[in-house]
């Protein structure tokens, strides 16, 4: 099947400024896509873009397989919903969902039969005859959507659209979106600063930094194969362990030493021998420093370590240790009997291990 | 910084004494500019009900002995402008017939205005809406003579249609800062949702800008109502006979009588002529703050 959104070679300048550079991103029908990275990246900006609502400077764009580079936003086939929900204040609740059908033309009944659908699908029924200013945030959130549903187009883009909801709120709108897009079967794009959404929602990351693609794959590929410092920085909370580390090569697969402030380096060999340069940065995810004990595996090995700090944060406990001059973090089990100033025995799990080169911050293995 | 030593109470029974004295200063003094304001007024139509024997033989701020209605009936009737003895009523009718058409079209095209250069940022956008800016800065006296030239021009010179257009352009200005600077505040977002939805550029303004526009909308008419029903420069430049606004009517009555003047019918007159203005402002004036102030839009 043609890819339902295929971005070619797109560059967006404001002036001089290079806003987006080279963007080149394919979805099939079906994909819950999510653009992510920190403020200022061009996610928004490539939103509006794919929405018509800017002006591309340079590469073409198409949905369901139609050019869509200089066609007008409501002849794009796509709906949008807004971080500031941007429903028509004047009108109800009724109004605003049927606004796109009424300006479009379509008959009475077909409208009265669609609003209804989207109405009981949503469970905004009983909202019907509001005006926004009389709804709460998630009932606008949800009204908003109902916009877009139901127009039923190609491709729903999605603006930040938890971004102004109570952490509460924002966990259910999370998981109704999620459940939407099962039911559905919708093809969505959806814009996020916030990692955790884009791992819970996406089946295919996109991450951005300054206007450029830094890694696309699925969720799990952006966890355990980040493409380079940043991704790896970026995605995952508490963010995953990155240590400078010193590499060499000998029969039984690659020597890895961490400096340490206090005591000998930690030494740690990885059977899978990558070949590496001698300067390295090490990323290893917390989840993969466990107890010593409580983590088997042919590439977990052992080195006592001393705790700086313990976090218990009720499921898990958080203990920080000094390697390579940084702030490591384990994740432990809650019963963890470590304790701050003692020393403990940690175990590196290597086969989880990801190298990054020191200069150029990209992923070495 | 309370006194330790002093008991609680007692500062705030001292604050509160404090506070209300200054409140009954602050009516006081509220009531003497109001009564300051009000005494034209008040002569204004104490005159106009009495007879011209009264008015020389009584005092300025006196009550008429015998209220009547006859100066104003000369006035509204048959008060001469120079050689006609029409009254204010033909010219009256002329202001309205300019005054409302005017006072219409500055403020639509003000709304348009507002809303391109607010909402639909094109390259220059900034630079156009200044110079308009300027606009509400240059002197009447400045245009004059260009604008009558322009109105020669365009065969509408000494009509009521040209003054129509003089005031229109006139007020562009002033209508198109109002709606701009009430459109910036609303988000673009809604522009943009609605131009997803499949709304074009005047059915956004006609169904989401203009709705949402009812507070700018009386502050741009008192506006410009004010300024178009008391014109005197424009109208006394760019009518003739038969076209003038009731104020160059009233400015005749009250300059061309020969003889004794008759001020009780140039008081009476004079209100006639300010009634309208009076008017807009009580039945509209309280969406008139509410419009000043008003800006943001909570969705």
């Amino acid at each position: 099947m043609a890819p339902i959104l295929d971005i070619n070679k797109l560059y967006k300048n404001y002036g001089n400024v290079e806003i987006l550079k080279d963007i080149n991103i394919s979805i099939e029908p079906g994909d819950f896509l999510v653009l992510v990275g920190p403020s200022g990246c061009g996610k928004s900006t490539l939103l509006n873009c794919i929405a018509g609502l800017e002006e591309i400077t340079d590469g073409t764009l198409a949905i369901g397989g139609k050019d869509m580079t200089h066609v007008s936003p409501k002849d794009r086939d796509i709906a949008m919903v807004f971080q500031s929900y941007a429903l028509y204040p004047t009108m109800s609740v009724a109004k605003n969902i049927t606004f796109g059908m009424k300006v479009r033309g379509v008959d009475q009944s077909t409208q009265d039969a669609k609003l209804k659908e989207v109405a009981s699908l949503l469970q905004i029924e009983q909202l019907l005859n509001r005006r926004p200013s009389q709804l709460s945030g998630g009932q606008r959130q949800r009204v908003a959507m109902g916009r877009a549903l139901v127009r039923d187009p190609k491709l729903f883009l999605f603006d930040e659209p938890l971004s102004n909801l109570d952490a509460k709120l924002r966990v259910e709108m999370r998981s109704e979106i999620k459940k939407l897009h099962q039911t559905l079967d919708a093809s969505i794009v959806y814009v996020t600063h916030d990692q955790i959404e884009a791992m819970t929602l996406a089946t295919k990351i996109v991450v951005l930094k300054g206007g450029i693609v830094q890694q696309i794959g699925s969720p799990a590929e952006i966890y355990n194969n980040p493409a380079n410092l940043f991704v790896a920085d970026f995605m995952g909370s508490p963010a995953m362990n990155l240590i400078p580390a010193r590499a060499s090569s000998n029969g039984a697969g690659t020597q890895i030493s961490i400096a340490r402030e206090s005591g000998d380096p930690v030494v740690l060999t990885d059977a899978r021998a990558p070949q590496l340069p001698q300067d390295v940065i090490l990323g290893l995810r917390p989840e993969d420093i466990a107890e010593a004990g409580f983590r088997a595996g042919a590439d977990v090995q052992e080195a006592s370590c001393l705790v700086d700090m313990v976090e218990p944060a009720g499921a898990d406990t958080y203990v920080v240790s000094e390697l390579g001059g940084k702030q490591v973090t384990a994740r432990l089990h809650a019963e963890t009997s470590a304790q701050a100033g003692h020393m403990l025995n940690l175990a590196f799990d290597m086969s989880k291990v990801s190298y990054f080169a020191k200069e150029t911050g990209e992923r070495l293995n | 910084m309370t006194d330790l030593s002093m008991p609680q109470t007692q500062t705030r029974t001292q604050s509160a004494t404090g506070k209300i004295a200054l409140r009954w200063l602050l009516y006081v003094l509220l009531g003497l500019f109001a009564l300051y304001y009000l005494m034209p007024l008040f002569v204004m139509l104490t005159t106009s009900l009495k007879s011209l024997e009264e008015i020389r033989t009584g005092s300025l701020i006196s009550l008429p002995r015998e209220v009547s209605f006859d100066a104003w009936k000369t006035a509204w009737a048959s008060a001469c402008t120079g050689i006609q003895c029409e009254g204010l009523r033909p010219y009256f009718w002329n202001s309205v017939l300019i005054a409302v058409p005017a006072v219409a079209i500055s403020t639509l095209l003000g709304a348009l205005n507002g809303y391109v250069v607010a909402q639909w940022k094109f390259k220059g956008a900034n630079i156009i809406f200044s110079l308009m800016l300027f606009g509400c800065f240059i002197p009447f006296q400045v245009v004059l003579l260009p604008m009558a030239r322009v109105l020669g021009l365009m065969e509408i010179a000494g009509t009521i249609p040209g003054l129509i257009f003089v005031h229109v352009v006139y007020g562009l200005g002033f209508t198109t800062l109002f709606f701009r600077n009430y459109y910036v505040t609303i988000p673009a977002e809604l522009t943009k949702a609605a131009r997803v939805d499949g709304a074009g550029f005047l059915r956004i303004f006609w169904s989401i800008f203009l709705p949402l526009s009812l507070p700018i909308i009386v502050v741009t008419v008192i506006w410009q109502f004010t300024q178009i029903w008391n014109d005197f420069l424009f109208g006394v430049s760019f009518s003739e006979a038969g076209t003038q606004p009731v104020t160059v009517a009233l400015n005749n009555i009250v300059n061309s009588t020969t003889g004794v003047k008759e001020y009780n019918v140039d008081m009476a007159a004079a209100i006639i002529a300010g009634l309208p203005t009076l008017l807009v402002y009580v039945v509209a004036g309280k969406y008139f703050i509410r419009g000043l102030t008003a800006g943001s839009v909570k969705g």
